[in-house]
């Protein structure tokens, strides 16, 4: 598995970069995360997504798709797509240092 | 993805072609999951493809329960009156429990992932149809040449 450095912390991620052990992320190492898939600021708008990924995986065990971040997390789908144009549930889930959500939807 | 140093897709353009419930639903699987990944992504709705954006139509799209061998029903039984009705319910909320949306809902949040939607300007003057008769989320009723025009630079996937 490879290992990188997020704010002076070493971690696992996966081929894809996705955290493979998700208890080893902090709030801090997201802009740096965001930064590298393209994001340069992440807003309040980005935070209450990748809160939610969190909270999901948390509960669930599995990241949610696209339907259940436009449904639930109060951030709509034409709006989540502005905000992580290469694809809200993959690119929220890398920032939230949550394994990728595999869902066909 | 991009950085993994393998060949990705950028851009897929999806032709819908079918009008059943089977034909319809891997077209829009296809291009929503497109989009989920960051891949451009068109759909293309022709001849009876239309129904899928056709609103008197696309909230009553049925499976084939005739002359579909992978439906395992014999075709005399699939040919009774209601048997289309009962089957198609049966799939849906088979779907539904696997978070898949219905048609009206899912075709809206494609729309809304930026993908672009179009009908097929000889279709829609075969059914005699109107933009009117279209969904709000179709863009435009285009030729074959600016579908062409449109699916430039990318993969044409036909179903």
């Amino acid at each position: 598995m490879p290992t990188t450095t997020y704010d002076g912390t070493s971690v696992t991620v996966d081929e894809e970069g996705f955290f493979t052990d998700p208890g080893r992320w902090t709030e801090p190492m997201a802009d740096q995360i965001a930064r590298e898939q393209g994001i340069e600021t992440l807003t309040d708008r980005h935070w209450q997504v990748i809160k939610f990924m969190r909270a999901e995986y948390t509960v669930k065990g599995t990241g949610p798709t696209v339907r259940v971040l436009g449904k639930a997390s109060g951030v709509s789908v034409k709006e989540l797509y502005q905000l992580f144009p290469k694809g809200p549930a993959k690119t929220a889930a890398k920032i939230a240092g949550i394994p990728k959500p595999r869902g066909c939807i | 993805m991009a950085d993994t140093g393998t060949a990705t897709i950028e851009k897929v353009s999806i032709i819908v072609s079918k009008g059943s419930l089977e034909g319809i639903y891997p077209a829009l699987i296809m291009a929503n999951g497109a989009r989920a990944e960051g891949i451009e992504a068109d759909l293309f709705f022709t001849f009876f493809g239309l129904d899928a954006v056709t609103k008197k139509q696309y909230d009553h799209i049925k499976l084939a329960t005739v002359g579909n061998p992978g439906l395992h029903l014999p075709t005399l039984l699939g040919g009774l009156p209601g048997v289309p009705d009962l089957i198609t319910r049966y799939m849906e909320r088979k779907m539904e429990k696997l978070d898949i949306p219905p048609i009206p809902e899912f075709i809206e949040m494609i729309a809304d992932t930026g993908a672009g939607i179009y009908a097929c300007k000889a279709s829609v003057d075969l059914f005699e149809l109107d933009k009117d008769d279209l969904i709000d989320q179709v863009q435009g009723v285009i030729t074959v040449g600016e579908f062409y025009e449109h699916a430039a630079g990318g993969q044409i996937v036909y179903t």
